[in-house]
This record gives structure tokens, C-alpha cells and sequence, in this order.
């Protein structure tokens, strides 16, 4: 959509398409699609050549006068959901901490570790910061456990974000623990169903739902294939 | 099936405006055209982490020099380690860089932009009458000539 608007104020746009119907309908002038993982639609990260390589075939389609276009990227890569990544958790620490919180804390130095090698960036900190990543996970334990969103102190929208603030910390936190880049959606497998943290957050969002709450506060607090 | 495949399947015919024509603009040689980068990731600056909300057809500003921009999609419905390794798998800022300095584009703007895609129909007039608009005029103001546009 947003192709036409550019095309129609005289920009030439290319646009790399991930669902192809979409792009059909669209009729937008120009789409290279790409069957790769979701999010990740230049491919593979940390793969110049290849990234190159998609935007090479990409504007090349600029010199078609056959439009609307949609080309097929030649290469299909799957998310591999089904394969958790194996990532070392941390020690029980401390016993008097619910083990999600303490196995939270835990990762703290992994984290640090990522964010170092990227150069500070980090996802986290739209609702809290990696020195408090412990509360929050002790606020989606309580939730689980049939407290309110006014007895943790967060409306619709924090624990939506809360909710991606914590899965962006075990995730980078997993990116230091592994000694490559996982497969898509594989380190996503691995926070819900191999560490204490991700289950807590699937049943926070399920006692959420089943205590009536808007579907605003519970849907997105965790991808469709892992329990919404 | 996998995760990508199923959802792949159940937004592909979501409803969209039914278009009857491709509005369509020559560009000039790659080798002289400056080129932007237009995402619909919900990319924000570093520091500005509030998250997108679902209906929110709005964009960001992004400095084409900035590498510490923040992943802040509200779908919780795709991969996200890869932008977490790489940026440019999603926002191939230093692609484009190389291809610069390479001669195959002409120039990078100074500016990139980013939507947040997975929009219902509420949100399209806002982009196609309002917000699309006004960030087509951020680009034109550059200069640019031609725009790669990256879903997430």
C-alpha cells in the first residue's frame, strides 16, 4: 500500500513481499518475494553476500516495464520453530526466589554480554530495564497465579510490553549462549518451553483471559504456536 | 506445518482496498538514483521503546547513520533473534552502504523511515491519505529516487 502512495508522488519503489497474496492485491508496481522466516526477510543474518544478493535481484526489477511484477527469490528458507535451540541456563541461585526469578537474574551477565558485542543495542526497556528484569518476571508470576493487573501495577498496555521486554532479554540473552546465530523462531522455542520464565508468561496471559480481561491485554503477549 | 507457514496462510487473504490500477514511476539509472530505506518493521529510535499499538499508522524518522535502532513491533509473531544479531536482515542499512561506495547506487538518503506493518483496515486511509503522504514528502525532500521497502 504504502508502494502505491510513494509511486503515486514520484518515488520508484521496490518492495520485498513475505506474503505473497498481499503483494498480488496491492498491485503495487514492483515485488521481489522472499520465502524466508519471518522477520528476517533479507534472509540470513550475518550473511553479506546473501543479503546483497536479495537487494541486487530486488532493484534490478526497477528496469521492468511489465507491471505489476512479483519475482520469486529462487531460495526458500523455513523457520525451525520445532527445534529449540540448546542454550545453557543458569544455576538455582537462590532458593528463597521463585526459579523463574532467579534463573532471570541469572542471565543478567549473558545479557550484558549481547548487548556489548552489538554495540549497546537492545530491545528491551519499554517497560522495564535489565536491573529490574526480576520484578517483571515476578509480576507475570503473580499474575499466573490469579493476581490482577492492578495488583502489579501495570495497565493493558505495560503488560504487553513487558511481556516483549522480557522475551527480548532471555533472547539476546540466548544470542551470547550460542555459538551462532540460531534458525528462526528456534530461540523463541527454546524461552517458552526450556526455561521456567516462558511457561509463567503463557500462563499469565491465560489467566488473564480466563479472568475476562480485553483481548488487547493478553493476545500479544505471546506468539499463536506457543499457547494463545 | 511450520509457525511462518500457518500464519502465511491466514493473513494472505485478509482484506485489502480493491485496487484497479499500478500507479508506477521510472527511475533513473540505479548507478545515479539515491536510494531509501522504508520499513514497516516499527523501527524507533534508540530511546524512544514505547511500543507501537495495533492501529497505529504513524512513522518514524530514522537517521541513516543510527545502527542502535529499536526493535518495537506490537506483533509478538515472528522471529526476532535474527534482527537481534544482525540488523540488516531486516534493515540493510549497511548494504546499501556498501553498494554506494561500490558505484552500483548512487547515494543513500540521510534519512530512513519505518511504518509498522500487520495494519487492519482501519489504519489503511490513514496511510494511503495522511501519514503515507507526509512520509513520501520527508523522501522527496531528500532527494530520493528510489525506495526498498522491507516488511518484517
Amino acid at each position: 500500500m504504502l508502494a502505491r502512495v510513494f509511486e503515486e508522488a514520484g518515488l520508484a519503489t521496490v518492495g520485498l513481499s513475505i506474503v505473497r497474496q498481499q503483494a498480488v492485491n496491492s498491485k503495487a508496481p514492483r515485488f521481489l518475494h522472499v520465502e524466508f522466516p519471518l522477520g528476517r526477510p533479507l534472509g540470513r543474518p550475518g550473511d553479506a553476500a546473501f543479503q546483497s544478493d536479495v537487494i541486487r535481484r530486488a532493484l534490478a526489477l526497477l528496469e521492468r516495464t511489465d507491471v505489476p511484477v512479483i519475482e520469486d527469490h529462487p531460495t526458500v528458507i523455513e523457520d525451525e520453530a520445532d527445534e529449540a535451540a540448546t542454550c545453557t541456563l543458569p544455576p538455582r541461585h537462590d532458593p528463597d526466589l521463585h526459579p523463574a526469578v532467579d534463573e532471570a537474574r541469572g542471565l543478567l551477565p549473558a545479557y550484558r554480554r549481547h548487548v556489548e558485542s552489538v554495540g549497546g543495542r537492545t530491545a528491551l526497556g519499554r517497560v522495564v530495564d535489565a536491573d529490574r528484569i526480576g520484578e517483571a518476571v515476578g509480576a507475570f508470576v503473580e499474575l499466573a497465579d490469579g493476581a490482577s493487573l492492578a495488583d502489579v501495577g501495570w495497565d493493558a498496555d505495560q503488560v504487553r510490553a513487558a511481556g516483549q521486554d522480557v522475551r527480548a532479554f532471555y533472547e539476546e540473552a540466548a544470542m551470547a549462549l550460542s555459538d551462532h546465530v540460531p534458525g528462526a523462531r528456534q530461540i523463541e522455542s527454546w524461552f517458552y518451553t526450556a526455561t521456567e520464565t516462558g511457561p509463567v508468561i503463557a500462563s499469565a496471559a491465560a489467566a488473564l483471559r480466563e479472568a475476562g480481561e480485553d483481548r488487547n491485554t493478553w493476545y500479544y503477549i505471546l506468539p499463536g504456536n506457543h499457547g494463545r | 506445518m511450520s509457525a511462518d507457514r500457518a500464519i502465511r496462510e491466514r493473513v494472505g487473504d485478509i482484506p485489502t482496498p480493491d485496487f484497479d490500477d499500478t500507479p508506477v514511476t521510472a527511475a533513473p539509472p540505479l548507478a545515479d538514483a539515491k536510494v531509501a530505506i522504508v520499513t514497516t518493521a516499527g523501527l524507533k529510535p534508540a530511546g524512544e521503546v514505547s511500543l507501537w499499538q495495533p492501529t497505529d499508522g504513524s512513522f518514524t524518522v530514522l537517521p541513516a547513520a543510527a545502527r542502535d535502532v529499536q526493535l518495537a513491533h506490537f506483533s509478538p509473531n515472528f522471529d526476532r533473534s535474527g534482527f537481534a544479531a544482525d540488523i540488516n536482515v531486516v534493515y540493510p542499512v549497511d548494504r546499501l552502504d556498501e553498494m554506494a561506495a561500490a558505484g552500483e547506487i548512487g547515494s543513500v538518503a540521510e534519512h530512513h523511515l519505518s511504518f509498522m506493518g500487520a495494519q487492519f483496515d482501519a489504519t489503511f486511509s490513514t496511510i494511503l491519505l495522511d501519514s503515507g503522504p507526509a512520509a513520501a514528502k520527508v523522501l522527496i525532500d531528500q532527494e530520493v529516487d528510489v525506495v526498498l521497502l522491507t516488511p518484517i
